[in-house]
């Protein structure tokens, strides 16, 4: 096939909402793209680790720290299958976290956020994984393959984490009065950054085009930040949190919640690497990432010599 | 002490366990050597966590006051009853490996011995535990030969978590008036009697792994009257912070 047919086949592929699979020829651009986006989404569910991270030992019940804890394991998880997702586009994970070391890769910004009191761990869970679900939900039909399986899979996971953070939140709402402070403290930080987890909006999101064609992405930014926010609004209210905008209101016409102006020069001014944690969230991935070499050399030192011995015995 | 006292403290004993074991394992959280290990490990931490909530089940329903959390949480340091071993620092990975094989090891045996419990309820949660420990058993003592066998470093440190922490495994084996008044009733059962079993057991694994026992003049006791290292109170300080 001429590189021409090839090309034909792929768009044809695309056309129809066939999966492209690893063994299929692809455009390198499209290959860089999703390879991007997927160790970026893998990267970011290994990052999210940390912050959860640190309430699991100050956990209040001890149902708490197991389901906090199984929902940290869950994300770990979540990074394991999206690398080796990845992995199929021909870059291994030690290459990923390299990248990621040095800065060539990004995961969310919303990570780059503290967690500094426990209705941060609700609220992580009930907007951070209520807003990547959404946008997850939307990935499923991503033209990548194993990335589309992927989400299917994780899918099934997100909405678990967003009712135990939303019962988190919920519970801390009907509770004392410095417990309700603390949820809308917690509400009232994570609501606009959970917002900025779509990404820029649609008119300055020069990434979207392409990705919309080759149906990466399957819909827009700013759909699906409207999504998010539909839903979630009222899931607010429900329990007594108020929304941190006093332009918020709802259109009777269209039917949707209108909010007021994002903030991007915070979102932008996070990505340069200004969050508070920014700097902490990669000295800490590098710190145990080195820590661990030598555990990893020992791995391979054990394997090697079992495979000596079991081919000296086959001899 | 009545018999129903000595089983309260028991229960409780293997919470604490349970317990302080699962905390120790949670530090690991985001820290593992390999994104796998580290879920691994919290795979574990969350059995430990698990086996402790249902002892403090059984234990608040003995107490009949406090419920589980409070038993949990809101005791003070001379009050827990876990052994010396279970509160010692994760140290570098082979020192937490090596710690989960002594431990875990020590599990098994030990909930073996109480499936033959006059007490129904022990018999219950000793089986539910020792599916989950010899897991725990076969994992960590994978890890300790991978770790022994591995590099001259690895060698190394899996050898100095040993020396490390076997002044602590005497400590396992300690009995007190609680021991006593269970073994009369055939609820609990002499320590003495898996002794032997544990050790042979961790001789195979240290022997398979390229260690060695350390000759030590020292061997440290106390856990389970309520008599710690100086570890337990910062973990119980930030367990206990809401
Ligand atoms: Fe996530
Ligand atoms: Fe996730
Ligand atoms: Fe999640």
């Amino acid at each position: 096939m001429t590189e021409e047919e090839k090309l034909k086949r792929f768009n044809a592929l695309i056309e129809q909402d066939e999966k492209i699979e690893p063994k299929d020829w692809m455009p390198d651009a499209y290959r860089k793209t999703v390879l991007r986006q997927m160790t970026q989404h893998a990267h970011s569910e290994v990052i999210g680790m940390q912050p959860e991270g640190n309430w699991v030992l100050r956990a209040p019940t001890l149902r708490a720290k197991k389901i906090l804890l199984a929902k940290i394991q869950d994300e770990g998880g979540h990074g394991l299958y999206l690398y080796s997702a990845a992995e199929t586009l021909g870059m291994d994970r030690s290459e990923m976290i390299q990248q990621l070391h040095e800065g060539k890769a990004k995961y969310s910004q919303i990570f780059n956020y503290p967690t500094l009191n426990w209705a941060d761990i609700g609220a992580i869970g009930w907007l951070v994984d209520g807003a990547a679900i959404v946008n997850q939900v939307s990935l499923q039909r991503t033209s990548y393959g194993p990335y589309s399986r992927a989400m299917v899979r994780i899918c099934k996971e997100e909405s678990f984490h967003q009712r135990q953070g939303y019962e988190i939140m919920a519970t801390m709402m009907n509770g004392t009065e410095a417990q309700k402070e603390m949820a809308q403290d917690a509400m009232n930080r994570w609501w606009w950054p959970s917002l900025m987890m779509f990404g820029p909006s649609d008119k300055d999101s020069w990434h979207t085009q392409e990705s919309m064609q080759w149906k990466i992405k399957r819909a827009s930014n700013d759909d699906l930040r409207q999504k998010f926010i539909d839903k979630t609004v009222d899931q607010a209210y429900v329990i007594g949190l108020t929304v941190p905008d006093k332009d918020l209101k709802f259109n009777e016409t269209s039917k949707h919640w209108e909010i007021g102006a994002i903030n991007w020069d915070e979102f932008w001014n996070v990505v340069k690497g200004n969050g508070l944690c920014n700097h902490k969230r990669i000295a800490h991935h590098i710190k145990y990432h080195n820590e661990g070499q030598w555990v990893r050399q020992a791995v391979l030192a054990y394997s090697e010599k079992i495979n000596a011995m079991q081919s000296a015995t086959s001899l | 002490m009545t018999t129903k006292e000595a089983l309260y403290n028991y229960v409780l004993r293997l919470a604490d366990d349970n317990l302080i074991l699962a905390q120790r394992l949670a530090e690991w959280c985001s820290c593992g050597p390999i994104l796998e290990e580290d879920l691994a490990m919290t795979n574990i931490s969350l059995d430990l966590l698990g086996q402790a909530e249902d002892f403090y089940e059984y234990a608040s329903e003995l107490n009949g006051e406090k419920n589980v959390d409070e038993l949990a949480f809101l005791r003070s340091e001379r009050e827990y009853f876990n052994h010396l071993l279970v509160e010692q620092p994760n140290g570098d990975f082979a020192c937490s490996m090596v710690r989960q094989m002594l431990y875990a090891t020590y599990a098994k045996h030990l909930y073996e011995a109480l499936l033959k419990s006059r007490d129904e309820k022990l018999v219950a949660l000793a089986t539910k535990g020792l599916k989950e420990v010899k897991y725990h058993f076969r994992h960590s003592s994978e890890w300790v030969i991978r770790l022994g066998k591995g590099t001259a470093e690895s060698n190394l440190r899996a050898q100095n978590a040993v020396n490390e922490l076997w002044r602590y495994t005497d400590d396992l084996f300690e009995m007190n008036a609680t021991d006593k008044v269970l073994i009369t009733q055939s609820i609990g059962f002499s320590l003495k009697d898996i002794y032997p079993l544990w050790k042979a057991e961790i001789l195979h694994v240290i022997d398979a792994a390229d260690l060695a026992i350390p000759e030590l003049g020292n061997v440290i006791t106390g856990g389970i009257n309520g008599m710690h290292t100086e570890y337990l109170g910062h973990i119980l300080a930030e367990m206990q912070f809401l």
